[in-house]
Formats: structure tokens, C-alpha cells, sequence
């Protein structure tokens, strides 16, 4: 369980590993930059203040990223999550992996104007085309059943916060 | 015996019909979508919260234990019908819980672990109704400073104790603390990383957070690597037990629990060690150690029942000291303080008709499920059937849903894509989830009680240290983090000697 990280050396390394430590070094310095600016109101009442902590945050952050770089150097990685439905084999299916993320943003900004009903509708039937699902019809009924069944649901049955949009007075 | 009668008062307020119903609904919810493929407890507490919201307090929290055992029940039928655990407790069940399944054995499999969590449930609450009020007494004995180190030794332990890197784990609770300290600062009122949105200014929400990192995170990595041929689900009928089986089952399940429970308790704890444990132990002390690896039922007694008494223990300082230890349990921390209930050894004093009320419905809720799981694992077993393509979008639909409701506002929405996307990177490049949702839940927390001791000796760092528990506490720290550096020590040692 304490083992350090699991080295296999045949594969090679995971070069895009380094994109990680890339990211935790950034995340560091914005939370150094953002923490700097904050004005230090001494008080008796709150010695430390707002600023410490991020700072202490961003420092152990830049350090991980130190060592999270060695550990890779020296061919550290970790598994990539597994799973049932999962084929770790297969590249990154990037147009998949847009075309949700684009129902997703569809369903953001549209659950406002639209309401609940129909955006719903969309980034269900959106996320079940882009995931591979041709029946477009079934798909349609499904989403607008789940959909209107939700809104009834929990909408009105149990108040929960969810836009009527355009179809206010109609459902 | 003050508990006690505390306890028969929760078990007469549940058994109003309309919260037994309510009871009912969670534990069906709850098992209906932890059955699902990828769906472990914690996500399924994050996706079904929204069925709370505008309930009274009582019967949300009624609900919440349905889930939760619901959760866990469902998640071992998926691991051993499918192979697939919806978390990390769960592998070990599917390691034989699924070789017995496809040596005909599928009935036997779900039977032991049904009967075995009930079991383990069982006897883990009775644990859990006596030793909380010791806990809940040294709770309130604890100070600022204990506090603070309780909650440096409850981050160190999930980012370094469980999981096979730490430096990932470090990596991914230091994201979590970041996420954390997002919004006004609780003391002075000034601004953190709120980077000018005015919507920030109220942090991040837990929910938001632990539905994009499990919820979105898992679609998005998913249908990056859809596996487009259709699942292999194995056939089940009515789960029974024959004399046989009853016999190797009944000592691994006691013996699980027993390692379950303080495993879980004590605030360093979770699910993974003690059902490795147990599979060990079970296999060691078998009659027949060779069937292990091809389906034993004890492999699958022992770990089973060792999961849900682990899961009933953590509740135990979630409770009483208001420190979660696994994902799950942050996120039922969360939904509490949704309804300005503070978890913590004052709670048992202010609200002690809702606390044992829902240790109450623990009791009823692990019940209801052996009577309702024994006859409908046939119908369980459909829904792991259900098209892929159906599963995520419906994943992605409530996770939207959920998370839009919390706040009602859409930049809530696109928060939670920016979060699925960190859950799709922590996925592809192996760092553990745990971590940064303790550090979300926690950090606020652990900043607060660290000022407030820090405040007592004038900013002096002498005031982190308080009396015999946090010194304690602090070398416990320090073996743990020294712990691989000391064993290679003595490995040299011993190799020279």
C-alpha cells in the first residue's frame, strides 16, 4: 500500500505525465499571484489572515510538481482508470469526448432561456448520439419522457430550482 | 443507557408510515443506481441528493441512510455479475464474487454478500450506537488545535496511506484545497481566486464538485474508451444458499466485520485495507485455499461483509467529530450542512432526535434490503443490461440536473465541465479522486481551526500545538510520512547484517 509508484520499464515512460507537473507548477503560481494581492489587515483578533494559507498552498504545490517531474524522470507512472466499459487499449477518442462536452455546453447555455424541458432534452439525446447510439427517434422519446418526468418530478413535485424557459404557462 | 433510549425514540419516529415509505424510496433508489455500471456509493449519494431538496430535514436524512447501504448493495451485485466495482472497497468481492459467477455459482455470490451485509450491517450499527457517545465525550474534550491535526492526519492518511503513489495523491489533494479555499475568506471577508466572478464569491459547492469529478469525470473518460461491443452479463436467478454454503459463510462474515468496523472508525480509515485484509485472512485460514482464485465463497463472505461494516464505522467520526474519511461520507457531510446542520459532537446535544433518527434508519434500511434484494436481484441484474450510450447520457442528464439545482445558476454548469475534465485528466493520468474531495470538504475546516488556535498565542506557531492529543496525533503524522524511508532503512539493515 506504501510502495512508492508502480514502475513498469518496458512500455517506456508517459511523456504527457510531464503535462501534469506542467499544470500543478501553474495552478502553484496563480494561487502565489492571486494570494499577493490580497491586503494584509492586521487584527489582533485574526493574526494569520486570508494570505498564509494560499501561500503555504501554492508553495507545496510548485514542490509536488518538483517531485511528481523526478518521479516521472526516473519512470514513475500510474494505471490509467479501468473499467468494464472501458478499452484502456484505444487511443483517446477526442471527437467523442468534444461531442458531449458540446451537449453539455449546449445544455448550460441554453437551460435559461429555454427552460429545463428542452435542454435536458438536448444534452440527453446530444451525449446519446455522441456516444454512439443511431436510433434517433427512440432517443428522442427517451429524453423528452426523462425530461418532462423530471420537471413534473422534482421541479414541481418537490420545488427543486428548474427553469420553465420558454414553455412557462404551457407545462 | 442514555443512548439506547435514544435510539428506541429514532426507531418510533421512523416508523411512521410516511418515513418508512421515505425509507423505502432511498434504499430502492439507492440500489437501483448503484447497480449501474461505473456508478460507485459516493456518486450515487451526489446523483440522487436532488431528490432531498425540499424535504424536512428527518426525512431527507432518513433517506440518505437508504441510499447509502442502497449504494453498497448495488455496487457488490455490479462487481460480481459484471466484474466491474464501482469503487475501490469493491474489488476484492469481484476478484471471486465474479469467478463464482461464471462457474454457475452467480446465486450463492449475490446471497452471501446480501445476507453477509446485513450481518455486517447489522452488528457494525450496534457497534456504532455504543461507541459513538465515547467518541462524541472525547470529541467535546478536544480543542482547536486537535482538531486541526485530526484533519492534517485524516489528509495525509487518504493521500498517502491509501492509493499506490503518494506523490499523486499529494498532487490531488493540494487541487482539492485549492478548489477549497475558492471564495471569501470566512474571517476577514476579503476575496480568494475568485478571479472577478462575482459568483465565485461563495466558493465552489462540495455537490458541484463531487458530481463533476465523479459524475462527468467518469462519462467523459468513458466515452473516450467506449468499448463498442456489447457487455458480457451473467445470468442470475433467485440468490439461495445451500446448507454447504452457509457453513463457510458464517465465520468470514463475523470475522470481516470485525475487521471492518475500526478500520473504519478510527479517522484515518476507509474501506480498501480491512476487505484486502479480510480476503487475506479468509484465504490463509480456508479448508480449501486452492479454490481460491476460482471462486471461493469465503472470498467473497469476508471482504463483503468487511466493506459494509467499514462503511457503517466511518459514519462514527463523521458523526462525531465531523471529519469524513471517504468520499462517500464527504459527501453526505456536505448535504448535511445544505440544511445548516454541523456535524460534530454538538450535534448529538442540539439535534439528538434527528442524529438518532438516521442511525434508526440505518437499522430499518439494511433490513428492508435483504428482504427486497434477496427476490429482486433477478431484476437488478437486467439493469446492468442497459445500453452504454443510455447509462452516460443519463449520467451526464442528472449530474446537470443536480448540480444546476444546488445554486440555480448556469455558471454551476460550467464549473461542473471544467471539473469533469480534471476528473478525465485525474482518470487518464492515474491520480486517485479521494484526496481532493477530502481536501474541498476539509480544508475550509482545517484553515478555520488553524487560525482560531494560531489566534490564542498571537500568531505564535507554538498555539498549532495543544496538549497530549495533538502531539500524538503529530507523530502519527510524521511515522506515516516517514514510513517508506524507514522501511527502506531497516531492509539495508538487515541486508548488511
Amino acid at each position: 500500500m506504501t510502495s512508492e509508484t508502480p514502475r513498469s520499464a518496458p512500455q517506456g515512460g508517459d511523456p504527457a505525465q510531464y503535462g501534469v507537473c506542467a499544470f500543478l507548477a501553474l495552478v502553484g503560481a496563480v494561487v502565489i499571484a492571486d494570494a499577493l494581492q490580497i491586503a494584509h489587515l492586521p487584527s489582533s483578533n485574526d493574526p494569520v489572515g486570508p494570505r498564509p494559507v494560499p501561500l503555504i498552498l501554492g508553495a507545496l504545490l510548485l514542490l509536488t510538481s518538483i517531485v511528481y517531474t523526478i518521479d516521472v524522470v526516473r519512470g514513475g507512472r500510474a494505471e490509467p482508470e479501468a473499467g468494464e466499459d472501458i478499452d484502456p487499449s484505444s487511443p483517446i477518442d477526442w471527437r467523442t469526448v468534444l461531442l458531449v462536452l458540446a451537449a453539455f455546453a449546449v445544455n448550460a447555455v441554453l437551460i435559461e432561456p429555454a427552460g429545463w424541458v428542452i435542454s435536458g432534452t438536448l444534452l440527453f439525446w446530444g451525449t446519446a448520439f455522441a456516444l454512439g447510439s443511431r436510433h434517433h427517434l427512440r432517443n428522442l422519446v427517451i429524453a423528452v419522457a426523462l425530461s418532462l418526468i423530471t420537471f413534473y418530478v422534482f421541479a414541481i413535485g418537490l420545488g427543486v430550482n428548474l427553469p420553465a424557459g420558454v414553455l412557462q404557462g404551457i407545462l | 443507557m442514555d443512548s439506547l433510549n435514544h435510539l428506541l425514540s429514532g426507531f418510533g419516529a421512523i416508523l411512521a408510515p410516511a418515513n418508512l415509505l421515505v425509507a423505502l424510496i432511498g434504499v430502492t433508489a439507492g440500489t437501483a443506481v448503484g447497480v449501474l455500471p461505473g456508478i460507485g456509493p459516493a456518486m450515487t449519494v451526489a446523483l440522487l441528493l436532488p431528490l432531498t431538496y425540499g424535504m424536512e430535514p428527518t426525512q431527507a436524512f432518513i433517506l440518505f441512510a437508504g441510499i447509502f447501504y442502497g449504494g453498497m448493495y448495488g455496487g457488490s451485485t455490479t462487481s460480481i455479475l459484471l466484474n466491474t466495482p464501482g469503487e475501490s472497497a469493491s474489488v476484492v468481492t469481484a476478484i471471486e464474487g465474479n469467478k463464482m459467477a461464471k462457474a454457475g455459482r452467480a446465486a450463492q455470490a449475490l446471497a452471501t454478500a446480501a445476507i453477509g451485509s446485513f450481518i455486517a450491517g447489522t452488528l457494525a450499527n450496534i457497534l456504532l450506537v455504543f461507541v459513538t457517545p465515547y467518541v462524541v465525550t472525547f470529541a467535546i474534550s478536544l480543542g482547536a488545535p486537535d482538531y486541526f491535526a485530526l484533519m492534517l492526519l485524516a489528509f495525509v492518511a487518504v493521500s498517502a496511506v491509501l492509493g499506490t503513489s503518494r506523490v499523486r495523491g499529494f498532487a490531488s489533494l493540494l487541487l482539492g484545497l485549492v478548489v477549497g479555499i475558492v471564495g471569501i475568506d470566512a474571517v476577514t471577508g476579503q476575496q480568494r481566486l475568485t478571479l472577478g466572478v462575482p459568483q465565485l464569491a461563495d466558493g465552489i459547492d462540495v455537490i458541484v464538485v463531487a458530481v463533476g469529478i465523479f459524475a462527468v469525470g467518469e462519462a467523459l473518460w468513458v466515452a473516450a474508451h467506449l468499448r463498442r461491443s456489447k457487455p458480457v452479463v451473467i445470468p442470475v436467478g433467485q440468490p439461495w444458499l445451500g446448507k454447504e454454503d452457509w457453513k463457510r459463510s458464517w465465520r468470514p462474515w463475523l470475522r470481516g466485520t470485525a475487521l471492518g468496523f475500526p478500520f473504519g472508525a478510527v479517522p484515518a480509515g476507509g474501506a480498501e485495507i480491512p476487505t484486502f485484509l479480510s480476503y487475506v485472512t479468509e484465504k490463509r485460514l480456508a479448508k480449501h485455499p486452492e479454490e481460491f482464485g476460482k471462486g471461493a465463497i469465503e472470498g467473497v463472505a469476508g471482504p463483503e461483509a468487511a466493506n459494509n461494516a467499514s462503511a457503517a464505522g466511518t459514519l462514527v467520526p463523521m458523526l462525531a467529530i465531523g471529519l469524513p474519511t471517504t468520499a462517500t461520507t464527504a459527501v453526505m457531510l456536505a448535504a448535511f450542512e445544505s440544511y445548516g446542520i454541523q456535524p460534530g459532537p454538538l450535534l448529538f446535544e442540539r439535534q439528538p432526535a434527528l442524529v438518532w433518527t438516521l442511525i434508526a434508519s440505518l437499522f430499518v434500511g439494511n433490513l428492508m434490503l435483504l428482504v427486497l434484494n434477496l427476490p429482486l436481484a433477478p431484476a437488478w441484474a437486467k439493469l446492468l443490461q442497459i445500453p452504454r450510450p443510455y447509462l452516460y447520457a443519463g449520467i451526464l442528464f442528472f449530474a446537470s440536473m443536480g448540480a444546476y439545482a444546488v445554486n440555480a445558476q448556469p455558471l454551476d454548469l460550467l464549473l461542473l465541465a471544467v471539473l469533469g475534465l480534471l476528473g478525465f485528466g485525474m482518470r487518464r493520468f492515474g491520480l486517485p479522486v479521494l484526496p481532493l474531495i477530502v481536501g474541498v470538504i476539509l480544508g475550509p475546516r482545517a484553515e478555520l481551526q488553524g487560525r482560531r488556535s494560531l489566534q490564542l498565542t498571537g500568531g505564535e506557531l507554538s498555539g498549532l500545538i495543544g496538549g497530549p492529543v495533538s502531539i500524538t496525533i503529530y507523530v502519527i503524522i510524521a511515522l506515516v510520512l516517514a514510513w517508506p524511508l524507514l522501511r527502506r532503512t531497516a531492509r539495508l539493515v538487515r541486508r548488511s547484517a
